[in-house]
């Protein structure tokens, strides 16, 4: 239970690691945005290159993407057998039993695969395989900071954000003891049918919640303690400073997002429209 | 020596029920004068008051009557402000019982630098302040590290650093061996005593284990909220027979000394607080005998 790390972040050193959290949160969303003008073959097989090229630049292993698509294998399964068996066009390739397969139909769901593949990689390559939980808090606090003028408590929910990461390793473990615990005292959480296992998770459920109380009451004492009185007045350690080059991975990620736009002209194979 | 830190006259504190009364008194007519540099060990069993007493001396509890001043600061007056409380609070640093529900941040300089963050101080000595602090516990190699990842003494030693880091006059560790193994408690106590001798820290340690406050200067004894020893650790260990009633054990070095007198062997000597001590009051005994 020692070696659990909260989210996925793999050290390397790669360009991307080094890039300012806040700038690669910005160009993630200019990537989505990017996945979603995409409409003709062209640009639809740029995006793959340019998720190809991502992966490869932050020098993490392929293997760990591939974990990482994995649990959206079924969505994305569904997505793709959707639009075969259900999209409808003008050029009928196949007809069995009723069920009819347009050449339209296999391009979409082609695009919608090559979409949500780019989706996940440049997401997780900017932000969760690269950035460190506690740096992306930080970016988000940063990257929110105009709101206060709304009154909207920025600081007091990047203050919830970092102290639960701080305390997920240390609930685990203390759930592991409790149920360590209950299954010395004899309670079995393995047999069973559903409502009888999910009985057994209440003698769980209970000392874990008292005491994450407690600890909540011991912290807050602590961080008083410690002249904690919010956001105000709060100086950083670690701050964060964007450079010339950050400024510029953000133009490129625009200027592929133009790009792709262009080449939609290109009617070649199919258009999505 | 004479400059007083810490002032209590006839203090007094209760927590109310959940009714809003007020149940049976935490602490009552308690009065004690700690100086600055001090190195005091404040005793007793679980319930007997003293970490309602140490919890007062930041201002986490409101005194209910009586007089205590915190280091020029009359913490009995009803009207403090925040700045006031803000200004105790870096003075007077707490580390507490858990480890874990102390630390704040996923990295261990970031937790060292929380308490200075909320002073606002401003980020090159900051940086100066946390690299001393971890330099002081000897923390200085895990400064990267995930708390999580730390020993239960290295943890402590990070909350200790996080309080330094403060730069406070006065630490008080409430039981902050209590769950600790032989080897954290061991990093932690000569932590403290490096704190109080090289840094002239004054120190507060309360615990319950007698051979923890035998290291100290000074040993303040409280049972059901009122005082009811204060002296140096040999004069608290003469006191057995006293220390028994009130369900505390002397050291097992100055049990043996009083169970050798009770049998009627003659030792001489005052000296009780360190098994050194005891053993030289033995072989004075042994060789005046052989006499």
């Amino acid at each position: 239970m020692k070696g659990i790390s909260f989210g996925q972040y793999y050290p390397a050193n790669s360009v991307i690691h080094k890039m300012d959290p806040r700038f690669k949160i910005l160009v993630a969303i200019t990537f989505i945005v990017a996945t979603f003008l995409c409409r003709s073959a062209v640009s639809f097989l740029a995006l793959l290159c340019i998720g190809i090229a991502l992966i490869l630049i932050s020098r993490i292993p392929l293997r760990t993407i591939v974990r990482s698509i994995a649990p959206l294998l079924f969505i994305i399964g569904f997505t793709v057998v959707i639009n075969i068996f259900f999209g409808t066009g003008e050029k009928l390739l196949l007809e069995v039993w009723g069920i009819r397969i347009y050449a339209e139909g296999i391009w979409r769901a082609l695009f919608m695969f090559l979409r949500i593949f780019v989706l996940i990689t440049s997401t997780s390559v900017f932000l969760t395989y690269t950035t460190t939980p506690m740096d992306l808090t930080d970016a988000l606090e940063s990257l929110l900071s105009p709101l206060k003028v709304f009154h909207v408590p920025v600081h007091v929910f990047a203050m919830m954000m970092s102290i639960t990461l701080r305390f997920i390793p240390t609930l685990t473990e203390e759930t592991q003891k409790i149920m360590n615990a209950q299954k010395a005292r004899g309670a079995d959480f393995t047999n069973g049918s559903l409502i009888k296992r999910v009985k057994a998770l209440i003698p769980i459920l209970i000392p874990l919640f008292s005491s994450a109380i407690n600890r909540a009451t011991q912290l807050a004492d602590a961080m008083e303690c410690r002249c904690y009185h919010g956001g105000e007045g709060r100086t950083r350690l670690n701050v964060m400073k964007w450079h010339a080059s950050d400024v510029v991975y953000m133009l490129i990620g625009i200027a592929i997002c133009v790009g792709l736009v262009l080449l939609n002209q290109i009617q070649l194979g199919y258009v999505m429209n | 020596m004479s400059d007083i830190f810490i002032h209590a006259r006839d203090l007094c504190f209760s927590y109310a029920d959940e009714e809003g009364r007020e149940e049976n008194p935490a602490l009552q007519n308690f009065s004690v004068d700690i100086c600055r540099g001090e190195y005091v060990a404040v005793l007793g069993h679980n319930g007997s008051g003293k970490s309602t007493f140490a919890k007062l001396l930041n201002y986490i509890l409101e005194p209910t009557s009586g007089e205590l001043t915190v280091g020029g600061l009359e913490l009995s007056r009803k009207d403090l402000s925040d700045e006031e409380i803000l200004n105790l609070r870096k003075n007077v640093g707490m580390v507490f019982q858990n480890p874990d529900n102390q630390l704040v941040a996923t990295v261990v300089e970031q937790d060292v630098a929380f308490g200075p963050e909320n002073l606002g101080i401003e980020r090159e000595e900051l940086r100066r302040r946390v690299d001393y602090a971890l330099e002081t516990v000897g923390m200085t190699p895990y400064a990267k590290h995930e708390p999580h990842r730390l020993s239960g003494g290295q943890k402590q030693r990070v909350a200790i650093a996080g309080i330094l880091a403060m730069m406070p006059q006065c630490v008080v560790f409430d039981e902050s061996t209590a769950m600790l193994d032989p080897g954290g408690r061991r990093e932690v106590l000569d932590t403290i005593r490096k704190l109080n001798r090289e840094h002239g820290m004054t120190v507060l340690n309360i615990t319950h284990y007698m051979n923890e406050a035998a290291e100290a200067d000074r040993i303040i004894v409280i049972n059901d909220g009122k005082l009811l020893m204060d002296g140096t650790p040999d004069q608290i260990f003469a006191q057995r027979d006293a220390l028994h009633e009130v369900g505390l054990e002397v050291p097992q070095c100055a049990e043996l000394i009083h169970a050798l007198r009770d049998a009627g062997v003659p030792i001489d000597g005052e000296t009780l607080s360190s098994p050194e001590a005891c053993a030289d009051l033995l072989q004075k005994a042994f060789t005046k005998h052989a006499k």
